[in-house]
């Protein structure tokens, strides 16, 4: 930008108006993060600070949220607790304080781990899918092309719920209910509509003559594809495969809907997160900032591809 | 990139090791071989996963099939299903329910989305940091998004209250925002505009930054006053943005079921219970899936008829 020339123009706007716009979004951002902050400073209360009132904005720090995020504990008499050798780690010590012993461990760490794995597994399919059909679509001559993207794309329209009802139907039949393998192959087929628009943007991208060249050079179609248009395309097919991952991580409708025990990922469990005397929202917040740190990170990776992703790649920069 | 007459002997070396027939056969497909090899597999998952449930919902929204008696007998019941749905002045409550989410989702989100992109546009000191926090909300897990926020709408262990009192001076405990009938609708367009007034704005900066320098400089030549080149150059040249933000978000908010589901679960009574939650009760809690095949196809097709009706409408501004 060239500052000094344009320094009256309605283009580049005063520095007077600049600092003022400046002021206001960062006056928005503070809002908007706001909720998040009480989430994460909940995490770190203790039950009965975390349903103080009037709320506490600042207490005493305490890992009891965490501590019972991935713990299964139960209530003991005083007797039995003065019976018991004194505790082993701190854990133990923070849990005995309010009369009860640790007996197992919690559901969160399957939990998380399903999401994990059926996060990573659809997506890399979804990509893989998605890649060879954006290569064919933007390379090839495909009869009635626009339909067939407008088909991939029409998939995305069907309200969750709606899709859910005959799935669960199938699952039930194929015996793939509640099994992580029905939860990826459903989620790479949502994902893969997305995964095709954007990476069709993205080779659309990178011009042919690098392949004609290489094919001139004797390089089959396929390998042209393989060692020409894949390392250019990488960036696109990373930025893909977040996009992918998150909306499979994110996930709840069907979540929630097809998978209850073996296979249930991490949404469907926080909100059920519960304690003796109802929610036990201290846990519940430690169990939403271990999930969403991840998506915090991502964000950060993908903030020049975000755009797209949102769009369906119907917007570039 | 690597050389080209680097890559010409790697190709080689290939082609050298590998028989000639098999070489033929691998290397050889023809361009139409592979397109169709390529697009195969996706096409083939989406009509397992998408277009072969939804042929099947079609035939279960003709039956009275309910998913939890497996041994009664399916019987064929034509549009009975569908005249039920239509006719039943609940569902047109809950439509309105809808009606209300997304229409003052989209206005909020629009206002507030299109207001900060004109400000991000200024280009101010540490803009893409700010632009960054501001876009996070978007990315969270809507079911995750909907808990946190009943506990900040918690009357009185819930600081949401607190703020509001502070402000207006109206006790905190006064009102109840996701258990009162009056407030539970606004409760989840807050939610709602909390998390998407960022991609609204996102897609506005998008257009925006799509207006070439040369045209505001020739609006500054004649002179025109800021207010006439926002309406005449800005506003027109930021609308079809502006429009495919407000596409998508309509789409997404009328399927809108996580979140809501685990901010109010449709409460108090059935006040927030938007078409997506009724379709998961009546499929999933009373079991008529024939009736809730019935409720998906429709939904499904006035989604599929408004979206063509309106995309109609974005290319014809598009291409003014």
């Amino acid at each position: 930008m060239s500052g000094l020339t344009q320094a009256h123009s309605v283009v580049a706007p005063s520095t007077a108006s600049r600092r003022i716009s400046g002021a206001i979004v960062i006056v928005y951002a503070i809002i908007t993060m706001l909720p998040l902050l009480w989430i994460f400073a909940t995490g770190f209360k203790s039950q009965s600070d975390a349903i103080a009132y009037p709320p506490k904005v600042f207490a005493d720090p305490s890992l009891q949220g965490y501590v019972n995020l991935f713990t299964t504990r139960s209530r003991q008499t005083p007797e039995y607790m003065a019976s018991l050798p004194p505790p082993e780690t701190w854990y133990d010590e923070l849990v005995r304080k309010q009369n009860m012993v640790i007996v197992g461990p919690s559901k969160f760490g399957a939990r998380f781990m399903n999401s994990l794995i059926i996060g990573f597994g659809s997506t890399f399919l979804a990509v893989f899918l998605g890649t060879l059909a954006a290569y064919a679509f933007s390379r090839f001559r495909i009869p009635l092309a626009d339909d067939l993207m407008f088909f991939i794309l029409s998939t995305r329209m069907m309200p969750p719920i709606a899709v859910a009802i005959p799935i669960y139907l199938m699952y039930r039949e194929l015996g793939l209910s509640d099994t992580r393998l029905g939860m990826i192959i459903l989620y790479t087929a949502v994902n893969v509509s997305l995964a095709v628009w954007l990476l069709k943007g993205f080779i659309d991208e990178i011009p042919r003559e690098y392949e004609e060249a290489a094919m001139i050079d004797g390089y089959t179609r396929l390998q042209a594809f393989r060692k020409v248009v894949l390392p250019q395309a990488a960036t696109g097919i990373a930025a893909t495969a977040i996009f992918c991952l998150i909306f499979a991580w994110n996930e709840y409708a069907f979540a929630v809907l097809l998978t209850s025990g073996e296979a249930q990922t991490a949404p469907p469990f926080i909100p059920i997160i519960i304690g003796e005397g109802g929610m036990d929202w201290p846990a519940v917040a430690a169990g939403t900032t271990l999930f969403l740190i991840p998506i915090v990170v991502f964000t950060v990776l993908l903030r020049k591809h975000l755009l797209r992703g949102i769009t369906f790649g119907a917007v570039r920069k | 990139m690597t050389d080209i007459p680097d890559r010409r002997t790697v190709a080689e070396r290939v082609a050298a090791a590998t028989p000639d027939g098999l070489a033929r056969k691998v290397s050889g497909f023809s361009d139409r071989t592979i397109a169709w090899l390529f697009i195969g597999p996706t096409i083939a998952l989406l009509l397992a996963i998408n277009i072969f449930p939804l042929i099947w919902a079609v035939y279960l929204s003709f039956t009275n099939y309910a998913a939890n008696k497996l041994n009664a007998t399916v019987a064929w019941v034509g549009v009975r299903n569908y005249s039920r749905v239509l006719s039943d002045p609940d569902i047109w409550e809950r439509m309105q329910a809808t009606a209300h989410f997304v229409v003052w989702t989209i206005v909020l989100e629009v206002l507030l989305g299109f207001g900060l992109a004109l400000l991000i546009n200024r280009q101010f000191r540490g803009h893409s940091f700010w632009t960054t926090v501001v876009l996070l909300p978007m990315m969270l897990s809507p079911a995750v998004v909907g808990t946190f926020w009943k506990l900040l709408f918690q009357t009185q262990i819930g600081p949401f209250n607190y703020v509001v009192s502070f402000f207006t001076g109206i006790p905190p405990s006064s009102f109840d925002m996701v258990g009162s009938v009056a407030l539970a609708p606004w409760s989840i367009v807050i939610v709602d505009a909390w998390m998407w007034t960022p991609y609204v704005m996102l897609i506005c900066l998008a257009g925006l930054r799509s207006v070439p320098d040369y045209i505001y400089e020739a609006a500054e030549v004649d002179r025109a006053s800021s207010w006439r080149t926002f309406w005449s150059i800005t506003l027109p040249m930021v609308l079809p943005f502006l429009m495919l933000a407000v596409l998508f978000r309509a789409i997404e908010n009328f399927k809108m079921f996580d979140m809501v589901a685990l901010l109010t679960s449709g409460g108090p009574g059935s006040t927030t219970e938007l078409a997506s939650i009724t379709l998961k009760r009546e499929a999933f809690e009373k079991w008529r899936t024939g009736y809730s095949s019935a409720f998906a196809i429709i939904l499904f097709v006035t989604i599929f008829g408004a979206a063509n009706i309106y995309v109609k409408a974005l290319n014809a501004v598009k291409n003014r």
